[in-house]
C-alpha cells in the first residue's frame, strides 16, 4: 500500500467529514444573498464553542466512554469567567487562566471518579455534570456579568480589529482578515493536542480505547492515560466556556443549553470519524464534525421562502432534524457490527 | 564475586489458588541465563499461572520470587518489564488500531529533546527490529488490524525483543506462524540464547521443543513433576509424566453396541475462520461423543458453529438425515432440530444471574407454556417443580435469584433449562468446570441416562478422565481438524494425549 493510499484509508472519517463540510457550507455560501467575510466571522463565532465541546467529548470517546459533563462544564467555566473577567486586562487574563484551570481540574476529577471509583464514564459524568451545573447556578443564579466590551469585541473578530481596538496595528493586509476563532483553534491544536498525541500518555489513550486488556498487558499505565484523557477533555470544555464568555460578554447557568451542547458534541465526534468503540479518530475530525452540524443549521436559514423544501427551515423542527442526523451518524459508526462473525461478541 | 552466579529467575514455594481450585502448589522453579527452558504440561497443569506470576500479571498466595538473587514482588506487568522480564502471551497483546511501530514501542518510544515521541526515529528503529526478526516485508506504518495473524505474531516477537529483556517468556508463540517464520523464530531464539538471555518456552509441539529447548520442566496438577536436560527422557516417558494420575471410578457403565446407532447429527467439513478447518462428525442416537484435544484447537468454535452462533460457517449440517441451516440459537431450538447447548461459562452465557431460579429454568421453553401471549404461570410452576425434583437441585426459595445457588446447583439449573426444551441433540461445553465432585457424578449419570433415552450427546471437556469415563467415542482435535477418532478400549489417556499433541503426524513429518 502506498503512503497516500494508506493516509486516505486510515483517515477516511476525517476526509469524509471535510468533504461533507465543504459541500454543505459551499451550498450555504452560494444560497446566501450576500455571503462574505462578515458572514464567515459570524459563522465562526457561532461554531467555536461547539467545536471545543466536541473536542472535549472526543477525549472521552477515544478511551471508550462518553462524557455527559462537557456541556455543564462549559457552562460552569462560562459563569466563572463572567465573574472574574469583568474588569481590566489583568482580570481578563486571570479569568481566562482560571477558567481553563477550572475546566482541567473538573476533568481531572471526572477521570479520578471513573478510574478509582470504577464507575462507567457515562454514569460518573452524569453525576458530575449535575454537580458542575449546580456550581454554575451558585455562581450565577441569574444571567449576568459584563466583560469589558472592547476586549470581547477584539477577540471575537478578525486580526485587524484586534490591532485597531488596542492601537497595535492598522492594517495587516490579507493576514489581518484571519478570524480570531481560527487562531484560537490553531493555537489549542498546535500547542496542546499535537504535543499531547506525541506523548506516551496520549498514545496510551488510543491504546486503552483500542483494547484495554492488551494495553494493560503491554505494561502501559492504563489509569494514568484515562485520567489524562478526561483532564484534557475538561481543559477543552474550559476553552469552550472561555470563548462563550468572550462571545456573550456574560455568563448564564443555562441547563437546556448545557444539555444541547452535550448532545451535539456526541454527534460532532461521530461525524468527525472517531469510533464510539474508542481507539481511532481524534479531535481534528471533530472540528469538522462540529462544523458540519453548524453548517446544517446555517443552511436552513437561507432556504428561500416558498421553495419546495422551505418547511424544513421551521425552527420548531430543528431538534427533530438534529436527532435524525445524530442517529444516522451513529448508525454509520456502528456499521462494523455487520462484520462480526461470532455473534456472542455482539453482546459484550 | 561468587563463582556460580544466582539464576536470573528463581521462584521458591509458589502457591496460588483461584477460589477453591489450586492452580499451583508449592512450586520451585529456576530459569538461567543462556538457556532455553521448555515448560510442558496438560491443560490446567499450572503453566499459565506460573508465567503469569513471573510476568507480574498474577500475585502468588505464598512463595518468593528473586531476579538475579534479589527478592522481588511484582504488582503489575510494568514492574516485571522493568526488571527485564518480558512475556509474549498467547492472546496477542497488540493494539489493533495502532500502527506496527507504535505497538513495538508502546511503552518506551524514542523521544525528542522536548520529551515527545520521535516518530521518525521510532519508524527507523521499528524497521531495524523487524529486520532483526527477519520481517523486512512488514511496513511499520501499517495498522495491526490490517495484518494477518501470522504477521501479527512476528510483530509481537519484534516488540518483545525490542524491550531488551533479560528473561523472555514465549507462551505458544508460534501457534499461528507459517513454517518459514517458525525457522526465523528459531534463529532469533538461538541468537538470544547466545547473547545470554534466559528463555522460557511454552509449546505443545514436541518437535519444537526438540529443536529448541536445553532444559525441560513437566508440570502436572499444579506441581512441578521434574526438570531434566533435553534427551534425558523419551517422548513416551514425558507423556507418562504429564498424565501420571489415578482416577476414581465415578462413571456409569457404557453400553455395548453391536452396530453403530442411526445418525442424528451429521456435520460435514465445517469451516470457520479462525478455528475450524474442515471438521466432520457424526453422532448417533443414544451416543455420547467426546471432543478432546488441547485448549483452543477449535472445539469451542465447533459447538458454537453447530448451535448457530457463528456467522459465515462453511460446510453442511444434517439433522436426522435432512440438511438444515441453523442461523441462530433460536433456530437450533426449533422442534425439527431440537438442539441444546450447555455453554462454557454459566455466569455469562448460561444464566440470567439476577433473575429467579424458576425464571431461569423456564427461560428456554416459555413458548411451550403460554396461553396466547401470556405466560401460563401454573404450567410454568409445574415444569419448574418437575425439573427441580428430577435434577435434585438444592434450592430453598424458587423465587430467589439464581446467583444465590452454589456453582454445582447453578449448573444444574442451566441443564434443566435446556432439558425442558426436550432436546434430541445436547451439546455441552466443559460442563463440570469448577463444580464439586458430587455434582459431577450426578451430571455423568444424567448424561448417560439422557443418551439411553435416545439423545445424541456431544461433550467437550478439558478433563481427559471425563472423556475416558463418559464417552462412547472420542474425537481429538488439533489445529481446527479432527486428527484422531478413538473408540471403546482405544480411549486411553496415553492415546488421547499423544493425539492431542499430534505426535503421530509430527513424527512422520
Amino acid at each position: 500500500m502506498s503512503a497516500a493510499a494508506r493516509f486516505v484509508r486510515y483517515n477516511a472519517g476525517l476526509i469524509l467529514a471535510i468533504a461533507l463540510f465543504a459541500v454543505i457550507y459551499g451550498t450555504y455560501a452560494v444560497l446566501h444573498p450576500n455571503w462574505g467575510l462578515n458572514v464567515v466571522l459570524q459563522n465562526a463565532n457561532e461554531s467555536l464553542a461547539l467545536i471545543f465541546v466536541g473536542m472535549a467529548q472526543t477525549m472521552a470517546v477515544l478511551v471508550g466512554g462518553l462524557d455527559l459533563s462537557v456541556g455543564p462544564l462549559m457552562t460552569l467555566t462560562n459563569c466563572f469567567g463572567s465573574i472574574v473577567m469583568a474588569g481590566s486586562g489583568g482580570s481578563v487574563l486571570a479569568g481566562v487562566v482560571g477558567a481553563l484551570a477550572l475546566g482541567a481540574a473538573a476533568g481531572f476529577m471526572n477521570g479520578c471518579v471513573i478510574v478509582y471509583g470504577r464507575i462507567q464514564p457515562i454514569i460518573a459524568t452524569l453525576a458530575t455534570g449535575a454537580i458542575y451545573l449546580g456550581c454554575a447556578l451558585i455562581l450565577r443564579p441569574t444571567p449576568g456579568g459584563a466583560v469589558n466590551g472592547d476586549i470581547a469585541w477584539a477577540f471575537t473578530n478578525d486580526l485587524n480589529e484586534l490591532g485597531l481596538t488596542f492601537g497595535w496595528w492598522e492594517d495587516l493586509g490579507p493576514i489581518g482578515l484571519l478570524p480570531m476563532q481560527a487562531l484560537f483553534l490553531a493555537a489549542v491544536i498546535g500547542l496542546v493536542w499535537f504535543p499531547f498525541r506525541a506523548t506516551v500518555l496520549g498514545r496510551g489513550c488510543y491504546a486503552v480505547g483500542s483494547n484495554e486488556q492488551a494495553a494493560y498487558m503491554s505494561g502501559l499505565n492504563v489509569n494514568r492515560s484515562k485520567i489524562a484523557a478526561f483532564t484534557l477533555g475538561g481543559f477543552f470544555a474550559g476553552c469552550a466556556g472561555v470563548y462563550l464568555t468572550l462571545q456573550m460578554g456574560s455568563g448564564n447557568a443555562d441547563a437546556p443549553q448545557a444539555a444541547e451542547y452535550t448532545l451535539r458534541s456526541i454527534a460532532a465526534v461521530v461525524i468527525g470519524g472517531t469510533s464510539l468503540f474508542g481507539g481511532t479518530g481524534g479531535v481534528v475530525g471533530t472540528i469538522f464534525g462540529a462544523l458540519v452540524l453548524r453548517s446544517i443549521t446555517f443552511i436552513f436559514r437561507v432556504i428561500p421562502a416558498g421553495a419546495a423544501l422551505s418547511f424544513v427551515a421551521d425552527p420548531l423542527l430543528q431538534p427533530l432534524f438534529e436527532g435524525l442526523i445524530l442517529l444516522l451518524a451513529v448508525s454509520l459508526g456502528a456499521a462494523r457490527v455487520l462484520r462480526v462473525k461470532n455473534r456472542l461478541s455482539l453482546f459484550t | 564475586m561468587s563463582l556460580t552466579p544466582a539464576p536470573l529467575l528463581e521462584m521458591r514455594g509458589i502457591s496460588k489458588s483461584y477460589g477453591g481450585v489450586k492452580a499451583l502448589t508449592d512450586v520451585d522453579f529456576v530459569a538461567r541465563r543462556g538457556e532455553i527452558h521448555a515448560v510442558l504440561g496438560e491443560n490446567g497443569a499450572g503453566k499459565s499461572t506460573l508465567i503469569k506470576i513471573a510476568a507480574g500479571v498474577v500475585t502468588p498466595d505464598t512463595g518468593t520470587l528473586a531476579v538475579d538473587g534479589a527478592p522481588r514482588a511484582f504488582a503489575s506487568p510494568q514492574e516485571a518489564t522493568g526488571a527485564g522480564i518480558v512475556c509474549m502471551f498467547q492472546e496477542l497483546s497488540l493494539l489493533p488500531d495502532l500502527s506496527v511501530a507504535d505497538n513495538i514501542f508502546i511503552t518506551s518510544p524514542p523521544r525528542t529533546r522536548l520529551g515527545l515521541i520521535d516518530r521518525r526515529a521510532q519508524r527507523r528503529r521499528a524497521e531495524e527490529l523487524l529486520a532483526r526478526v527477519g520481517c523486512e516485508d512488514i511496513d511499520p506504518a501499517t495498522r495491526i488490524r490490517d495484518l494477518p495473524l501470522s504477521r501479527r505474531q512476528m510483530v509481537e516477537i519484534a516488540k518483545a525483543v525490542g524491550r531488551d529483556p533479560a528473561l523472555l517468556i514465549l507462551d505458544e508463540a508460534t501457534s499461528a506462524l507459517t513454517a518459514a517464520d517458525v525457522e526465523k523464530v528459531y534463529t532469533i531464539l538461538h541468537k538470544l540464547r547466545a547473547d545470554g538471555l534466559a528463555l522460557l518456552y511454552i509449546s505443545h509441539r514436541m518437535h519444537e521443543i526438540e529443536a529448541l529447548a536445553d532444559t525441560l520442566s513437566v508440570f502436572r496438577n499444579g506441581r512441578r513433576v521434574d526438570t531434566f536436560a533435553k534427551g534425558a527422557h523419551s517422548d513416551d516417558a514425558i507423556v507418562q509424566m504429564m498424565i501420571g494420575r489415578e482416577f476414581a471410578n465415578v462413571y456409569p457403565a457404557k453400553p455395548k453396541r453391536a452396530a453403530p446407532p442411526p445418525p442424528v447429527l451429521q456435520a460435514d467439513r465445517l469451516t470457520f475462520s479462525p478455528g475450524l478447518n474442515g471438521v466432520s462428525l457424526t453422532v448417533g442416537k443414544g451416543e455420547i461423543v467426546g471432543i478432546g484435544g488441547l485448549d483452543g484447537q477449535g472445539q469451542r468454535e465447533l459447538l458454537l458453529a453447530l448451535f448457530g452462533v457463528l456467522a459465515g460457517v462453511g460446510g453442511t449440517v444434517k439433522i436426522d438425515g435432512t440438511a438444515r441451516r441453523i442461523g441462530s440459537p433460536a433456530d437450533a431450538k426449533r422442534p425439527e432440530i431440537g438442539m441444546a447447548l450447555i455453554p462454557e461459562d454459566r455466569k455469562t452465557e448460561g444464566l440470567m444471574l439476577p433473575m429467579s431460579v424458576a425464571e431461569n429454568i423456564t427461560a428456554a421453553s416459555l413458548g411451550a407454556v403460554t396461553k396466547g401471549v401470556v405466560i401460563d404461570r401454573a404450567g410454568e410452576a409445574d415444569n419448574v417443580g418437575r425439573m427441580v425434583k428430577e435434577m435434585q437441585i438444592k434450592v430453598g426459595d424458587l423465587a430467589a435469584p439464581v446467583a444465590t445457588l452454589s456453582g454445582g446447583n447453578q449448573q444444574k439449573v442451566v441443564i434443566a433449562k435446556w432439558l425442558l426444551t426436550k432436546p434430541k441433540i445436547i451439546l455441552l461445553n466443559d460442563p463440570t468446570r469448577g463444580i464439586d465432585v458430587g455434582t459431577k457424578e450426578e451430571i455423568y449419570a444424567l448424561l448417560r441416562r439422557l443418551a439411553d433415552e435416545g439423545a445424541a450427546v456431544v461433550l467437550y471437556t478439558t478433563d481427559y478422565a471425563e472423556l475416558i469415563g463418559c464417552c462412547d467415542r472420542v474425537l481429538v482435535m488439533y489445529e481446527g481438524r479432527v486428527t484422531a477418532e478413538l473408540t471403546g478400549e482405544a480411549i486411553t489417556e496415553t492415546n488421547i494425549v499423544s493425539a492431542a499433541l499430534n505426535l503421530a503426524a509430527e513424527t512422520a513429518a
